[in-house]
């Protein structure tokens, strides 16, 4: 029965997460990056598509393309390996669409009381404050909140699952470019892999000094210690620990993502299109959706990572703390004395209150800003800078990345090692 | 422990399922929607309008196949780095001392890479 239910609140939470947002997004991406270019350039971008004469800025065109694409005919060239063209494209929006397993868009939900302990939210396993106050030291056991409600799937080694699925990702581009027997894709194809193992080295590596920092593989698990507050009132976020690998891992992701200026495998003005020059009509699409969906998943994952995720600054359970002194401290040797609970109990008043529902709710929301902001920031990027030659990109991937992010680690370690 | 570990997993599993099902439907299913219209030229591979001269599975540059073997080689060292990076507040100054041997080695390696020509591209 309760194995039913893990399936049922599964099912709701992959239907939400993934198809009723992930996808949603991905598929408006196609619109947002026609009108954020057109925006750039001072154009009006698409807003022909109507309607009874209503045309809603434009977004008539997402249905337009998408029904456009079902009804184009769809042709395997006669060379082509057909399984394997076929299945290629189905592979990279697999792995486009797993890979939002382990954003957690909220902290997991706390059954009872929740208070901040040092920045990080703590059940009680007690209803109210009253009760907890009463409560004998012995009986006060904090654990981490248990239901990832909002969160696919909160697995303890969440970061090595984005390195494997990113790595499967390869071989939808790969696939797609050889089995199509032109020599386009196959060139486009093979651009893409090298790129994209190249950069997967920087991008693993750049990562190493947060894991350093955090000591945890669990994405969760890191949004939440970004909320300790340094100094007693700046959010660690991970831009502050860790500002050098952020612009390490952004510009190995959008190389890892094919997108200008990494766009060498579709480059048009000298490969048509690329690794996917022979297809046509929802395949084609769906290479472009998953391309989309990889920069969503890039804003999302930066944004997790690097500016505290679903952490609101200075709103924990109970509410806005502006400094550290109104929370709790953490117990001494694993468990509070009488006195000390008391004392921290009463003292540990926030700033602004505000019920744990509505807490929830402001993070889901302050994440989905963040979310967008970055796909803001992927855009302006995409539409600002040229073109790289190919082995410009291979130079920046090898000899800067690479040896910038093993640096990067080096001083981590150093710096963790002396300053604590 | 053991089943609490399977409960973790079981929306991982939902949605390989569903994204699978999602993904080969549309691959499978929406080419029957389209018309199908047969012509010769049309089923060629892509050749700027000529037809295509030979075969597209020919040689290329054997930079692809270097670029290939170094990522192995590198990918690896991420793989060895990451566990000890989680651990590494508990590891100290021995854990820091040995990662920095292993890390010496491979950018040696690095090194010797770059300096006999295996990064250049031109």
């Amino acid at each position: 029965m309760t194995l039913l239910i893990e399936f049922a609140i599964a099912l709701l939470k992959v239907l939400v997460i993934v198809f009723g947002f992930v996808m949603a997004l991905g598929s408006l991406m196609t619109l947002t990056e026609r009108k954020y270019s057109a925006f750039m350039q001072k154009r009006w971008g698409p807003i022909r598509a109507e309607v009874l004469g209503f045309r809603f800025g434009g977004l008539l065109h997402l249905v337009a393309d998408g029904v456009k694409m079902i009804l184009k005919e769809d042709f395997i060239p006669s060379g082509a390996n057909r399984n394997i063209h076929t299945i290629a494209p189905a592979m990279g929006l697999f792995t486009a669409m797993v890979i939002f397993a382990i954003i957690p868009f909220a902290d997991a939900w706390c059954t009872g009381l929740a208070l901040p302990v040092e920045g990080m939210d703590l059940c009680f396993g007690f209803d109210d404050a009253e009760a907890l106050q009463s409560a004998q030291p012995a009986a006060v056991a904090t654990f981490a909140p248990t239901h990832p409600y909002f969160q696919i799937a909160d697995l303890n080694a969440g970061l090595l699952y984005m390195f494997a699925i990113t790595g499967i990702g390869v071989y939808g581009t790969a696939l797609g470019g050889w089995a199509s027997n032109s020599k386009y894709s196959l060139l486009g194809g093979l651009r893409a892999s090298a790129q994209m193992i190249s950069y997967e080295v920087s991008m693993g590596l750049s990562l190493a000094g947060l894991l350093m920092v955090y000591g945890t593989l669990d994405v969760n698990e890191m949004v939440r210690e970004q909320g300790a507050l340094l100094w007693g009132t700046v959010p660690m976020w991970g831009i502050l620990v860790q500002p050098f690998a952020f612009f390490l891992f952004l510009t190995a992701s959008i190389a890892e993502s094919k997108r200008a200026p990494f766009d060498m495998p579709e480059a048009e003005s000298e490969l048509v299109a690329g690794y996917f020059t022979e297809y046509s009509a929802m395949k084609f699409g769906i290479f472009s959706l998953s391309e989309f969906v990889m920069v969503v998943f890039i804003g999302a994952i930066c944004a997790t990572l690097f500016f505290g995720g679903w952490q609101v600054p200075w709103l924990y359970a109970d509410g806005f703390h502006f400094s550290g002194d109104s929370m709790l401290a953490a117990a001494s040797g694993g468990a509070w004395t009488a006195g000390e609970l008391q004392s921290y109990v009463q003292a540990s008043t926030p700033d602004i209150a505000l019920p744990y529902g509505l807490v929830v709710f402001l993070r889901i929301g302050c994440f989905l800003t963040k979310i967008i902001l970055m796909i803001a920031l992927q855009l302006q990027i995409r539409w600002t800078l040229p073109r790289f030659r190919y082995d410009q990109i291979m130079f920046l991937g090898w000899k800067i990345l690479l040896p910038a992010s093993l640096i990067n680690l080096f001083i981590t370690a150093l710096a963790i090692l002396l300053l604590r | 422990m053991g089943a609490a570990v399977l409960v973790e997993y079981i929306p991982l599993m939902v949605l390989f399922a569903l994204a699978l099902a999602v993904v080969l439907a549309i691959v499978f299913v929406t080419p029957l929607v389209g018309p199908k219209k047969y012509s010769e030229e049309k089923m060629d591979a892509f050749e700027c309008g000529s037809d295509p001269i030979g075969q597209a599975r020919s040689r290329f540059s054997v930079k692809f196949y270097l670029i290939a073997i170094t990522f192995i080689v590198f990918d690896v060292e991420a793989v060895f780095v990451i566990p000890w990076a989680v651990i590494f507040q508990d590891l100290g100054w021995y854990g820091f001392g040995v990662m920095s041997f292993f890390l010496a080695i491979l950018t040696l390696g690095l090194v010797y890479e770059w300096k006999s020509g295996g990064l250049e591209w031109d």
